[in-house]
């Protein structure tokens, strides 16, 4: 049993049922990021472990004690809001101090609290301060800060970056990450964005259309995604998904694609078991970065397969340099080294990391497990 | 109002613009005229007024019509002048319009932070309340007074104004409060704040300018009021009421100068707000016919 | 197992309740003295009352009777002269000065107020100016004689067929600045770049408004209307103040006649009949507007 248990919970508004049979284990000490599109239930799965919002059937436990219809301020959790949620008449030290407040913690504690937290987040400045005269940054800083006070069980975050810009967005999750680090505390993450929950997470829930499609490190997330759509949505560019046909030459199986000319080449399945699926339709992932140029390929891999295609438009994005082709009828993309020797309607030799590739079942988009 | 920037000026000519200053100056003599006409009337002896000129300013200047206004004039069949109803009005005012402004915070802060299966219509219902015509709710009004024997009595017209004040103060505090990020309020259960808690210590503190707003409109509105006055005051008639008899006594000399210094008199109060706080004013009579 | 949580929990449950008890008095006084007296009025219009209310049912006797009166018919009359005339001039007003007023001039801040104060007073106060500056003795007409216009003559307020408009004249007095209001703050919440588009399209001032500004105020029209026209419908205060309904029955609104006959004429049931006939005029006009705002707002 974890320190966060989330056992077969669903939520349904009337008769429409928006988060569907959740189950998931949060152990002590651990970062796990809620991540999907809006709409997925990632807010609503958060609000109901804050007890914001109702669960309409199975359990959330803290610590061992089912938490059910438990008031909020009585679950030992605490949240930070993406909107900061600061009371803006209130200083950042009441602001801090006003759950300990309510729980009738005594103020030479508060205090105490209060001062300890100031300094882990460099914010004993602005203790005197209003909402109103904090620069973003600033407000997120305070925002950490009246959760930590608190000391809670555990730390739930509702997309708390995404007010930010960019360069601030950045600095704030590398520092969330040592917080995390240094004090070991258990935290849930609500993000939509898939490079947050990468950086962050030791755990990803990737949530779409009211159910967990995967849960795991973000290593497996990323390596092994359990279907289509987690193929898709985390890593930036995207996957190529492309259809292909398996094919068995002398005994082993290639997946069977149409380059950009329309002639049918053959890429070598590093997969054994994909000759199971010999003379059938797949579709075959790619992510960018296994596709290069000869010599920005992977020295590990044991499957490198050479192909020649025609380059669609290259775009020089400082550090790379992406290549837009078609491939299997659909337009992919593939990552060169920035000072890679490419320009659009050329024909090259690129070099593609089969070792990587993922196939999935067309019909229910699942992975094909090796 | 705010004085946005004004890019919908329109490029113009010294002759157009003298004649849109020249429509504009006309229009605000039209709005001046009568107050003008009122003032200038209640400092005059009654000979001056029934025979001289309503536009011109006193010749000899006189306060006495503000003194008989105030204190002497015959309403109904007292001589008691205006004071004691304005008095009445005052008792009635201050109360219904404590009274409904608390509760429309309340209201609207339970519509907009604690909302419920439901909400949506008990405030379409409450919204539409503030519109009907009065006359459908008058003649149950005086059944109802007359079985709970506050018929003519000041407690009576407070129940009446708060009653049908409930739900323009409600619509004031409910879109000012959806303005207001819920996330504040689940930040607060969070940290052990209930339903009152979180009202007093964090709704409340920022509530100043839609309570100004709401206080100024509901003191307004049932200062001004005439009809429940009229229907329900008995003894205890407000001011608008006192003013309305004062003017259309029948008997004896219509002393002019008497009925315009009372009519200033009853103006005075919702003027003064007017002069005072007309910001707000204009605010509240845009979110009353704006609902959004 | 996890244990459950033995507060599961009276508090949470209480904080459900708070909300829906602290709305629960003003929900009854609305259902009771809102809804309830409807419903009552409505009764009451079908039933035999006459001074004191009886709960005898006679059908439509009363609203039969309503119609056939020629007193009411006066009233609706007036009312459809009285408030197409006055929505017509304060919209035109309104429209008007908020679009001068928005020329960059010069002392707006002392113009708008001034426009607009008429709105705090009390309707009794403006019937009791509006009813001597109209009075032919000592009000407009003698002033003109005074200042040497021998023949001029404005005595509307004391002909049959004139009166209601003089109604119209202080009614207009009285709000056409706050419609100037709307929609001032309708021209000032229209956005810039339209009219820098408009501008660089080559439109000219005229057709600057004619095709692009005042269809934008489309809602601040609505607006308008729906405030006006409630307002029409439930005048009392000014007909009593200024004319006291006459001269004769000339300037009676339906809701003066409520008043007369439900409490002096003792035709409780007729008046009744009438209010919720004043009543329907209102939720035509207000419900699917409501209904619109209500339904944006989501």
């Amino acid at each position: 049993m974890g320190f966060l248990d989330i056992q077969n919970v669903t939520k349904s508004y009337g008769s429409v049922e928006v988060l569907h049979r959740v189950d998931i284990e949060v152990q002590e000490g651990e970062f796990l990021v809620l991540v999907g599109p809006s709409g997925c239930g990632k807010s609503t799965l958060l609000n109901m472990i804050a007890g914001l919002e109702s669960i309409t059937s199975g359990d959330i436990s803290i610590k061992g004690r089912v938490v059910n219809g438990v008031h909020p301020s009585k679950r030992n959790i605490a949240m930070v809001f993406q909107s900061y949620a600061l009371y803006p008449n209130m200083t950042v030290g009441q602001n801090m101090t006003f759950g300990l407040e309510m729980h009738g913690t005594p103020k030479a504690e508060r205090d105490r609290a209060l001062k300890d937290v100031a300094k882990l987040l460099q914010i004993e400045n602005l203790l005197d301060r209003k909402p109103g005269q904090l620069s973003g940054g600033q407000r997120q800083r305070v925002a950490m800060g009246r959760a930590l006070v608190r000391d809670p069980d555990v730390f739930l975050f509702d997309e708390p970056l995404s007010n930010l810009d960019a360069k601030l967005r950045v600095d704030m999750r590398t520092e969330i990450k040592k917080l995390h680090e240094k004090l070991k505390t258990t935290i849930v993450y609500v993000t939509h964005d898939q490079i947050e929950a990468m950086t962050l997470s030791t755990r990803i829930a990737v949530m779409y259309q009211g159910y967990v499609q995967q849960l795991g490190t973000p290593k497996e997330i990323y390596d092994t995604p359990a279907n289509v759509y987690v193929a898709t949505f985390m890593g930036s560019p995207a996957m190529n998904v492309l259809p292909a046909k398996v094919v068995m030459h002398e005994g082993v199986p290639y997946a069977q694609i149409k380059d950009a000319g329309g002639v049918e080449k053959l890429l070598k399945f590093s997969q054994a078991n994909m000759s199971d699926w010999s003379g059938k339709e797949i579709l075959l992932g790619i992510r960018p970065e296994s596709i290069t140029d000869p010599d920005g390929a992977d020295r590990n891999s044991n499957n490198i397969v050479p192909f020649r295609n025609r380059i669609g438009v290259t775009e020089p994005a400082g550090a790379d340099t992406f290549v837009t082709m078609e491939l299997g009828g659909i337009d992919i993309v593939a990552r060169m080294r920035a000072d890679a020797n490419v320009g659009a309607g050329q024909e090259f030799d690129f070099a593609i990391n089969m070792d990587k590739a993922v196939a999935f079942d067309p019909k229910t988009e699942e992975r094909i497990k090796p | 109002m705010a004085v946005a920037e004004q890019d919908t000026a329109v490029r113009t000519g010294g002759i157009t613009r003298a004649f849109i200053y020249g429509i504009l100056l006309l229009f605000m003599f039209f709005y001046l005229m009568p107050l003008f006409v009122m003032i200038a009337n209640s400092l005059k002896p009654l000979a001056e007024i029934t025979g001289g000129n309503m536009m011109a300013l006193p010749d000899t200047w006189t306060a006495e019509p503000w003194r008989q206004a105030w204190s002497s004039a015959q309403i109904g069949v007292e001589p008691t002048g205006l004071k004691p109803y304005f008095i009445n009005s005052i008792l009635m005012v201050v109360p219904s319009v404590a009274i409904s402004t608390v509760l429309g915070a309340l209201n609207g802060y339970v519509l907009t932070k604690w909302s419920f299966r439901g909400d949506k219509i008990i405030f379409g219902l409450l919204l539409f309340s503030c519109f009907i015509p009065f006359q459908i709710v008058l003649i149950p009004m005086a059944t109802v007074l007359g079985k709970l024997g506050l018929a003519g009595s000041i407690p009576g017209l407070i129940l009446v104004h708060v009653v049908y004040g409930i739900g323009f103060s409600t619509l004031y505090y409910r879109n000012y409060y959806a303005a207001f990020p819920t996330e504040l309020v689940r930040a607060a259960m969070i940290d052990g704040a209930g339903f009152f808690r979180i009202f007093w210590r964090i709704m409340l503190p920022v509530s100043g300018p839609i309570t100004v707003v709401c206080v100024i409109w509901q003191f307004t509105n049932i200062w001004n009021d005439f009809l429940f006055g009229a229907s329900f005051g008995g003894q205890t008639q407000p001011m608008t009421v006192a003013l309305n008899n004062l003017v259309q006594s029948s008997t004896g000399v219509k002393e002019y100068n008497v009925h315009f210094a009372g009519a200033i008199l009853a103006a005075l109060p919702t003027l003064l707000v007017y002069i005072v706080a007309g910001r707000y004013f204009v605010r509240g009579l845009m979110a009353g016919s704006v609902k959004g | 197992m996890a244990q459950r949580a033995p507060e599961a929990d009276f508090r949470t449950r209480l904080q459900e309740w708070i909300p829906k008890l602290v709305l629960s008095p003003s929900l009854a006084a609305m259902l009771v003295f809102v809804y309830g007296f409807i419903a009552l009025t409505i009764y009451l219009s079908v039933s035999d009352s006459k001074m004191l209310p009886s709960y005898d049912l006679v059908g439509f006797e009363n609203y039969a009777k309503l119609w056939n009166l020629s007193a009411w018919w006066t009233a609706v009359v007036n009312l459809l002269i009285f408030s197409s005339l006055y929505i017509g001039i304060c919209t035109a007003i309104g429209l008007t000065l908020a679009i001068l007023l928005d020329q960059k001039i010069r002392g707006e801040g002392i113009l708008r107020p001034i426009y607009l104060y008429p709105m705090a007073l009390s309707f009794i106060v403006t019937g009791t100016a509006w009813k001597w500056i109209m009075d032919p003795g000592i009000g407009i007409e003698n002033t003109m004689h005074l200042w040497g216009w021998a023949s001029f003559e404005f005595n509307w307020i004391k002909d049959r067929d004139m009166a209601i408009y003089t109604v119209v004249i202080a009614a207009v007095w009285q709000t056409s600045g706050f419609v100037m209001a709307m929609f001032l703050a309708g021209l000032r919440g229209i956005d810039n770049e339209i009219l820098k588009a408009a501008q660089i399209d080559g439109a000219s001032n005229w057709s600057l408004y004619r095709r692009i500004v005042i269809p934008l105020l489309r809602p601040a029209f609505l607006s308008a209307f729906v405030i006006l026209a409630h307002l029409a419908v439930k005048s009392y205060d000014l007909i009593i103040a200024l004319t006291g309904g006459g001269p004769g029955r000339a300037t009676e609104l339906p809701a003066t006649f409520m008043y007369s006959y439900t409490f002096t004429r003792n035709s409780m049931g007729i008046g009744a009949a009438s209010a919720v006939i004043m009543l329907m005029t209102i939720a035509a006009i207000m419900t699917p507007y409501l209904y619109a705002e209500l339904k944006e707002k989501k």
